[in-house]
């Protein structure tokens, strides 16, 4: 209980000294002088943000551009981290699974979203197969990977399963399989969890959208006897283009970021890693900072072209608006 | 090109009606009877349930006595109707240094999400007030540069701001932001979610009528007045909306907290404490599916509770991945 009572006062402690400085800008900013007031307004209302964001994000991805050029002593080394990420074979596995991520999760999960948007849409109890779809999305990955873990538990044949998929393996004959262990598909079974927590989120989307398109157009298309199949595909998915490429994108940046669901998983062992894993293990378990900011700079590299044509797409909807 | 202007796409799960819009029911009754066909719904429903089961499978596993759920199958409580809080008392208690403590961790993860949101709500819609409405040169520009920012995956500043945090911001004995303490994650959580929360507040805060500002400017009020009586009050669904969002974000974080939290049971959230008893204790499923639901029923409250909210939030921050 005193445990609880401190850790309240540090948070009192901490939301009162935000409060102080929050009042004391407001402080400054109100007594400033007639002729430079506006100025010093501007300033106290952004500085404490752009400072922030200056000296917590700007110049460390500076740094850590410049870390991915040294070794473990911080000794320049050039190209050395990059050449290794792109030749010792540990590391090329962790590169072959990213790509294999980053191509499944966006496709499933967004087809699988999208098809079933489509078989719901103003079905009877809309609202609770959609929550139980979408509930996924409010779970932590963390929390995610204990579910799904427990769903890949393995027993040995003699023993009763615990595992829900072993248990229908068993069902129809088969051997208990260690799901987890067995390279390379066990990458695969990492993936299913990021498609199962992904796929609600391209739902609510891509559901809103659906409901966007006008009676009136679907109805038309009926009327000149188009079947469900090319409603779909001729009416359904070119109206609704624009949102379908905002959730790929989307999910592709989460998936190149995807870092707990292996972390806690498989803790990137079995030739499960992926890069953003990697770059966590290198830099803050084994010591190679250098490596690690090598994984994260190629990381940035890799998100960059889709955050720009996502945010390209969308500015291009607002001029059309 | 045709397009789906993303503002259209917020039918919310809760408003969008079962039967659709009242205004059209005969068409909207012809168009139902069309498309949703048997085998559409049952294909729905297939879906819903694979998604389902996972988590329904631990949740009640998490009220079964351990040696049943060691033993067989949860499937199994049809014939074996067993059921205890044992595990749940176990993984809250705090017991010896082996035990889960895992009350402890949750209030650590309150104590790390509550002023991580607020610093980043406060400071964020300061910076987006003055980006809509001051008047300074090279607003555009700066404002275009913290929007890109959310491009920098956060593992590009990590490595430097824990060295910023642990070596520079130290002077003599006295440290800034003290080791074994919440400060350094409200401090890092604030500075990752600056960048989508000055450009989504900025839009909402944007559409404020310029009259309304214009009038009270006249009436002599300075930034400081206008901001809290009259932007904080009017911005408050974008602020709820933003909030939400980032709560559930922080929460279910685990790699900030892997990296600024030491891991110790003083600051180290939930999340970071299940998944060390994942690693440790992989096959201690009476702890783990209690603990994984300990962790997950605040966004589940959160989720269930404000839906409305969370969806609104997760359309308008597609960008964020």
């Amino acid at each position: 209980m005193e445990d609880i009572a401190e850790k309240g006062l540090q948070v009192v402690v901490g939301l009162a000294v935000f409060a102080a400085i929050i009042g004391l800008i407001m402080l400054v900013v109100d007594r400033a002088p007639k002729s430079g007031r506006e100025k010093v307004q501007i300033a106290g209302f952004l500085a404490p943000a752009l400072v922030l964001l200056a000296v917590g994000l700007v110049f460390p991805a500076l740094q850590t551009s410049y870390l991915s050029l040294t070794d473990r002593n911080g000794d320049f080394v050039g190209l050395d981290n990059f050449v290794w990420m792109f030749t010792q074979p540990e590391a090329l596995v962790t590169l072959r699974n990213t790509v294999i991520w980053v191509v499944l999760v966006p496709l499933l999960a967004s087809s699988i979203g999208l098809a079933y948007a489509v078989f719901i849409d103003r079905a009877r109890g809309e609202k609770a197969l959609k929550a139980l779809v979408f509930m996924p999305m409010a779970i932590s990955f963390v929390g995610a990977g204990v579910i799904w873990r427990f769903v890949y538990a393995y027993k040995g044949p003699e023993q009763d399963q615990i595992g829900l998929f072993n248990q229908i393996l068993v069902w129809f004959g088969q051997e208990p399989k260690q799901f987890l262990l067995d390279a390379p598909e066990n990458t695969l079974f990492l993936i299913a969890v990021m498609i199962w927590i992904q796929t609600g989120f391209a739902m609510v989307v891509l559901s809103a959208a659906i409901k966007g398109i006008p009676t009136e157009i679907v109805e038309a298309a009926r009327l000149d006897g188009a079947s469900a199949w090319q409603q779909f595909t001729n009416v359904t998915i070119p109206t609704i283009r624009g949102s379908l490429i905002v959730v790929v994108t989307t999910i592709t940046i989460g998936t190149l970021k995807v870092f707990d669901i292996v972390r806690t998983m498989t803790a990137g062992q079995y030739e499960t890693s992926v890069v953003a894993n990697e770059m966590y293990t290198q830099a803050f378990r084994a010591g190679e900072p250098g490596r690690g900011a090598a994984l994260a700079l190629v990381l940035f590299l890799m998100v960059l072209p889709v955050v720009v044509y996502n945010a390209r797409l969308l500015r291009k909807q607002k001029e059309i608006r | 090109m045709s397009t789906v202007p993303l503002e259209n796409t917020k039918p919310l799960l809760t408003d969008a009606g079962e039967d659709g819009p009242p205004e059209r029911p005969a068409l909207q009754k012809r168009v139902k009877q069309r498309l949703t066909s048997r085998t559409a719904t049952a294909a729905a429903v297939i879906i819903a349930v694979i998604w389902t089961i996972p988590t329904f499978g631990l949740l009640v596993s998490s009220f079964r006595p351990e040696d049943n759920i060691k033993g067989n199958g949860w499937w199994n409580v049809i014939t074996d109707r067993q059921f205890t809080l044992e595990n749940y008392a176990d993984v809250l208690s705090p017991g010896g240094s082996q035990s889960p403590n895992l009350l402890s961790y949750f209030v650590n993860s309150l104590a790390i999400v509550i002023p991580g949101t607020i610093f980043t709500l406060v400071l964020g819609s300061m910076a987006a007030y003055m980006f809509a409405w001051g008047r300074f040169r090279g607003k555009d520009g700066l404002f275009i540069f913290v929007f890109a920012l959310q491009i920098v995956p956060l593992q590009m500043a990590l490595i430097p701001l824990l060295q910023l945090f642990t070596q520079v911001l130290k002077f003599g004995d006295f440290q800034l932001l003290p080791s074994g303490t919440y400060a350094q994650l409200w401090v890092a959580h604030t500075i990752f979610g600056l960048p989508l929360a000055i450009f989504l507040l900025h839009n909402f805060i944007a559409e404020i009528p310029g009259e309304v500002i214009e009038a009270a400017r006249v009436d002599g009020a300075g930034h400081g007045t206008i901001f809290w009586r009259i932007i904080i009050p009017l911005a408050t669904p974008a602020l709820a909306s933003f909030g939400i969002f980032q709560f559930l974000w922080l929460w279910n974080d685990l790699l900030v907290a892997l990296v600024f939290s030491g891991g110790g049971a003083d600051v180290a959230p939930i999340t970071q404490r299940l998944a060390e008893i994942q690693g440790s204790r992989g096959g201690e499923w009476q702890r783990l599916t209690a603990g994984a639901f300990v962790s997950i029923i605040v966004p589940l409250a959160v989720f269930f509770g404000l839906q409305r909210y969370f969806v609104r939030g997760l359309l308008a921050g597609g960008l964020k991945g």
